[in-house]
């Protein structure tokens, strides 16, 4: 226990160590006017790794597995698909794109509709149903891609490029209107969550066990599902979809500190996150000099340690 | 008390297990037994609301299971499964105190920790509670599990094929343990077992299934003769009695 909090504090004194590089290195044309900016970028990276991190994770918990995450539920999709549809049927210049709230609170609830009516539909039959959720999620996933890129070759090029934006993860542009809303987001979270960690501990002990240890495991499953899908369309509306994110950070939690209780993981995931998101953006500024952008590099950097992942356990299993 | 009503599950249109009534005695080991695919792990997994009965219903002391708060209800009923693959890395100590879980929600007290130390100590594993469950031989693992179950410390303590891939000594070791329980601790045992001796050596009463229905449920000495047996498994089966024990020499009977 004493070695995992060593650890958690120097994983802590790392981020605010990114923090303060990325607020204050090279200031330059105005303290004023940049400092204040760059803690916006801050913020909502802060904000986008704690929700990504900690909905992983849970996410994670529930389904007993560490490949899958929760954009393979297809929930990255459906936030695809509803600002496609929106873009489409309502047009760049309608209120629901141009009022930030209203543009948000469609997502977050087509999300969670979404992974309810999934869970409500596979839930009737009661065998084996997080498999099975799993893979009509990834055949759903597919289906919503297919639907979104069917729409935007029939759209309007110059709103396929208004779109195009806003689907591109993208630090540098914050929808920072909603930062205020995903604080409060993530709080909730985190009251409930704190309910919740010696629960998250039992049930990844598998469904049997966490029941007989008195888990009321199906609901618990379902408000987990919720609670991930609220995170998820949290981040992704902020500053878009980053697929692989979510499995780097809640893997390298797994593996640095070995432990089963969940207050430690998600912290350590989260203290990742911000050290990935904040350091990496600050590499991207002043190293790449704004060559490439962050999305890029931890979706090419995901991809291969999603590929290792794959290998160890297909290996491991064999 | 635990009494099962007319339970009945299919899987598909398939019956799995058919109005099957048994009421459960206290203080006694019952064992479940019966051929393959006879319902018996069905059954167990109803009883201990794994599983949710078609129709029928079980009650514990007298409220139906659905019915009873999970926490509480884990506090009376603990039930082990045969598969228990965890993919999270524990020591034996660590597994062991989930099973104070129903009590502390994870805080544990000075109270909690003397029911694992005693649940540990009963399966003998003191000297190798430190150790990850992935470093442990089959046996080792299984009297892990057992052990959490023992510090759970509920009444009625189900158990399905707990002797699954382990050898004549840990089986043995096992069995004994169960017996202890029972004798000592005033549990009720229920256990399903695919070793018609052991079930014979140590249970009290013995319930036998065969395809989802039940065909026998009494006093382990009415079942182990040769016509029930030929009734539950469809086989000649000569008894013979060793030291006060009835065994069944099965192993050559024609079929």
């Amino acid at each position: 226990m004493r070695n995992n909090s060593t650890k958690l504090i120097f994983l802590a004194v790392l981020a605010i160590i990114c923090i303060l590089l990325y607020g204050f290195y090279d200031i330059k044309g105005g303290f004023d006017y940049a400092f204040p900016k760059r803690m916006m970028r801050v913020a909502a990276m802060v904000i986008t790794g704690i929700a990504i991190a900690y909905s992983t994770v849970v996410f994670q918990t529930i389904t007993h597995n560490r490949i899958l995450t929760p954009s393979v539920m297809g929930l990255d999709s459906m936030y695809e698909v509803v600002q496609t549809l929106i873009y489409f049927f309502a047009g760049s210049m309608s209120i629901w794109v141009l009022n930030k709230y209203l543009n948000f609170g469609a997502a977050i609830i087509a999300m969670v509709l979404f992974a309810l009516v999934l869970y409500r539909f596979l839930f009737r039959a009661d065998k084996h149903p997080i498999y099975l959720l799993l893979l009509i999620g990834m055949i759903l996933g597919t289906l919503l891609g297919s639907l979104v890129t069917f729409l935007q070759v029939l759209i309007d090029p110059v709103e396929y490029l208004n779109l195009q934006t806003r689907l591109f993860a993208s630090f540098t542009n914050v929808n920072s209107d909603l930062l205020y809303i995903a604080i409060g987001i993530l709080l909730l979270a985190f009251i409930y969550g704190y309910r919740i960690m010696g629960k998250l501990d039992v049930m990844s002990l598998g469904r049997e066990n966490a029941i007989n240890l008195g888990i009321n495991y199906d609901r618990l499953v379902m408000n987990i599902l919720i609670l991930s899908s609220v995170l998820i369309a949290t981040s992704t509306a902020l500053v878009g979809p980053i697929t692989f994110f979510g499995l780097i950070v809640a893997n390298l939690s797994y593996q640095y500190l070995v432990t089963y209780r969940h207050s430690v993981l998600i912290l350590g995931a989260s203290l990742i996150s911000i050290i990935a998101l904040v350091g990496g953006q600050f590499l991207i500024e002043h190293v790449f000099e704004l060559r490439t952008t962050l999305s890029v590099i931890i979706n090419f950097i995901g991809g291969i340690y999603f590929i290792y992942l794959l290998l160890k356990e297909s290996r491991s299993a064999g | 008390m635990i009494e099962l009503k007319g339970l009945t599950k299919r899987f598909g249109k398939k019956p799995v297990v058919e109005d099957v009534s048994v009421t459960i005695e206290q203080g006694k080991i019952t064992s479940f037994i019966g051929p393959n695919g006879a319902g018996k792990s069905t059954l167990l997994s109803m009883v201990s609301r794994l599983l949710d009965a078609d129709t029928g219903e079980v009650l514990l002391d007298k409220n139906d299971v659905k019915k009873w708060k999970s926490s509480e209800f884990a506090k009376r009923v603990s039930i082990l499964k045969q598969a228990n693959y965890i993919n999270v890395r524990l020591t034996i100590r660590e597994l062991v105190a989930f099973g104070r879980y129903p009590y502390s929600n994870g805080r544990l007290t000075a109270e909690d920790e003397k029911f694992i130390d005693q649940a540990i100590e009963y399966m003998n594993l003191t000297e190798m509670q430190d150790k990850f469950l992935d470093e442990l031989s089959g046996g080792q693992r299984q009297r892990a599990f057992i052990a959490m179950v023992i510090a759970q410390d509920t009444d009625y303590v189900l158990l399905d094929e707990p002797l699954n891939n382990l050898d004549m000594k840990h089986s043995v070791q096992i069995m004994k343990i169960l017996r202890k329980l029972v004798d000592e601790l005033g549990k009720t045992v229920v256990i399903v077992l695919h070793d018609i001796n052991f079930a014979s050596v140590y249970s009290d009463r013995i319930v036998a299934l065969k395809n989802g229905k039940l065909v026998k449920n009494g006093p382990t000495h009415e079942i182990i003769n040769s016509d029930a047996l030929r009734e539950i498994y469809d086989m000649d089966i000569p008894i013979q009695e060793q030291n006060g024990c009835r065994i069944c020499v099965y192993f050559n009977s024609h079929t």
